[in-house]
């Protein structure tokens, strides 16, 4: 009988440290990707028990992108962070020195395995007949977007309007910063997120164009009903790229550098691709681009290298505390 | 005057107790606030008043503080009425309306917001009769005041109580068989005796109000200059990785937060006390007899 106990028990103990090695992985993101990383999860767990046998479970964190930026710095044990934009991962690496100041280059495409960029979202029959960015400054419009100074999405919106006004007079800033002034003058509401900007236009019913990310405007019209919104896409955008990056001090204490690495690259893959954009991110890769062509209309991108450096400067001179989004906004009261 | 606090209490304990009590209230008060205070240090006396006193915060201080007072003398006002009548009458579902008076406490003050935003959008219930008139509730600083009213509500309400409560409806009766006229009574009669408990339901609504953010952020519209709250601007100052600012404003916020709330003790411990200096020049048995025992 004794034996008997025995033998279950050894067996037992043999089961749970040879087949249960179970990795967990936390990815701290920001909001609109849930739908992406819901479906990237389950594809990567199933790659993974074939490619190594273990089994790896993904928890998911969503906010805010400067929020859970400021989460990791203060002490969440995220292995990876998937975040809105490249300041708030410099932040981290600046902050709380969690991972080397080089981290964009570790990865391809500057650590931005997807894409995307800013159009608008207006109300059915496009009554204020909005078709470019222009359309946007017009005494009587009423634009959605949220606090760029609290917002990562919104910067990304803001660099938008930003750069089709400097591009447009051939790099004047007194242009460019008289027209990003005129924009945030119809701005009627400033939600701290992107997130709470679409309520307020879809719910709430306020304005009559919401800028908002590619992603989030085609997942809206497609979900939130057809017959409500409609897509207005502008003559040029800002690409917008979302970085990821491996948070080397958390993976390096819990051991699972190799996973969370892994869990990044199987992003540029085919398949990390063809999810990507199944939920509305444009691929990197040109073959599933070309596959996914027609969800995604034809713009033309410039980058924010092309307008304004790299995103430290570009939040030092526009939305730090004096910079030209404070100038422009208490110049407008 | 250690030792005669001592005497009062037939109960031992008065230093162990005491003692508990300094330790639990450093425990959860002061050793955080004084962290707060600590990293406001980090700045230098003129990079900290560049920071309070900058346009957009002195705008979001006038915006909290008025606002609040504005919700708190409205919770004190209609506060007073809805004790008097869950006190004072009895009508099917009085119940029902006692225990309403306490959701605003219990309600997570997200959904809070989200349904007074609803509400009060120009598309919503009461938004789209009075966007008409040209009243603009949501996104505007009444919005504000309707949110902190609203998170204020069971204050007042619930301080002011059970004072009626012990107040004796024979009190009224009597002041009535001598003489006074429906006003006076409650001028004179009824008003001394509930101030003390309205004016300290009036400082916890003020102060829930200063602190008030998950509710107003939804309503407020949050624009700069115009309708951002100073917890808000804390917030985001603290997205954008400015520690230190977001204490600083926090500073500003504790210090005037206490030197209002001591001003109102000190208000309401004044009233007390002139409650009893009449009470005391009224009856004067009971004074001796307070005084024997």
């Amino acid at each position: 009988m004794i034996r008997k106990v025995c033998f279950f028990v050894a067996i037992l103990g043999a089961s749970l440290l040879g087949f249960g090695q179970r990795v967990t992985l936390l990815n701290v993101s920001y909001d609109p990707t849930r739908e992406l990383f819901q479906d990237y999860n389950a594809a990567f767990a199933k790659y993974w028990k074939v490619k190594t046998g273990q089994d790896v479970t993904i928890q998911q964190s969503h906010g805010g992108s400067s929020k859970q930026a400021r989460a990791v710095i203060d002490g969440l044990d995220a292995d990876i962070v998937t975040l809105a934009l490249a300041y708030d991962i410099d932040a981290i690496a600046d902050k709380a020195h969690l991972l080397p100041s080089n981290w964009q280059s570790r990865l391809p495409n500057n650590s931005s395995p997807y894409t995307s960029t800013i159009i608008f979202l207006v109300r059915k029959g496009n009554p204020k007949k909005i078709k470019d960015w222009d359309d946007l400054i017009r005494p009587g419009v009423s634009v959605i977007t949220p606090n760029p100074k609290t917002s990562g999405g919104a910067r990304w919106n803001y660099l938008a309007a930003w750069g089709y006004a400097l591009r447009k007079s051939g790099g004047d800033e007194s242009k460019a910063r008289d027209f990003v002034s005129k924009l945030f003058a119809n701005v009627p509401v400033l939600d701290s997120g992107a997130r709470g900007s679409t309520t307020t236009f879809v719910e709430r019913g306020m304005g009559d164009v919401l800028i908002a990310w590619e992603n989030e405007a085609l997942l809206g019209a497609n979900e939130l009903g057809k017959e409500r919104f409609e897509i207005v896409v502008p003559s040029t955008s800002i690409l917008c790229e979302p970085s990821v990056s491996v948070v080397d001090r958390v993976v390096d204490k819990k051991g699972t550098r190799a996973t969370a690495q892994a869990y990044l690259e199987y992003l540029y893959s085919p398949e990390g691709q063809e999810i990507a954009a199944k939920r509305y991110y444009r691929p990197r890769s040109a073959a599933v681009l070309k596959k996914y062509a027609a969800q995604f209309p034809n713009v033309k991108l410039f980058t924010i290298a092309d307008i304004a450096g790299d995103w430290k400067q570009a939040q030092a001179k526009h939305f730090a505390d004096g910079g030209i989004f404070d100038q422009v906004y208490s110049a407008n009261q | 005057m250690r030792l005669q606090l001592k005497q009062k209490s037939i109960l031992p304990g008065f230093g162990l107790a005491l003692g508990f009590t300094v330790l639990y209230l450093s425990l959860l008060v002061l050793i955080p606030l004084s962290a707060t205070f600590l990293k406001a240090s980090s700045l230098s006396g003129q990079q900290f008043w560049h920071i309070v006193s900058s346009h957009r915060a002195v705008a979001s201080y006038k915006l909290s503080f008025g606002a609040s007072g504005i919700a708190a003398t409205i919770n004190l006002f209609f506060g007073l009425i809805v004790a008097w009548v869950l006190v004072r009458y009895n009508f099917p579902g009085k119940r029902l309306f006692d225990s309403l008076v306490d959701l605003p406490f219990a309600l997570p003050t997200a959904v809070a917001g989200i349904a007074l935003t609803t509400i009060y959008a120009p598309n919503g219930w009461m938004g789209r009769f009075l966007a008409p008139l040209g009243i603009q509730t949501a996104y505007s600083r009444l919005g504000v005041v309707i949110a902190l009213t609203f998170t204020g509500l069971p204050f007042v309400v619930r301080t002011v109580q059970p004072v009626l409560e012990d107040l004796d409806k024979e009190v009224e009766e009597a002041a009535a068989s001598l003489g006074a006229d429906r006003w006076q009574t409650i001028i004179k009669v009824l008003l001394p005796a509930v101030l003390p408990a309205a004016l300290t339901g009036f400082s916890m609504a003020f102060a829930r109000a200063v602190g008030e953010y998950g509710s107003v952020v939804f309503i407020s519209g949050n624009m700069p200059l115009k309708t951002e709250i100073t917890p808000l601007l804390i917030i985001t100052k603290l997205e954008q990785y400015d520690y230190a600012g977001a204490t600083a404003i926090a500073v500003v916020m504790l210090v005037a937060s206490f030197a209002l709330l001591l001003t109102i003790n000190l208000l309401q411990a004044w009233s007390g006390g002139r409650l009893k200096r009449a009470h005391a020049n009224e009856l004067p048995e009971t004074a001796e007899f307070e005084a024997a025992r």
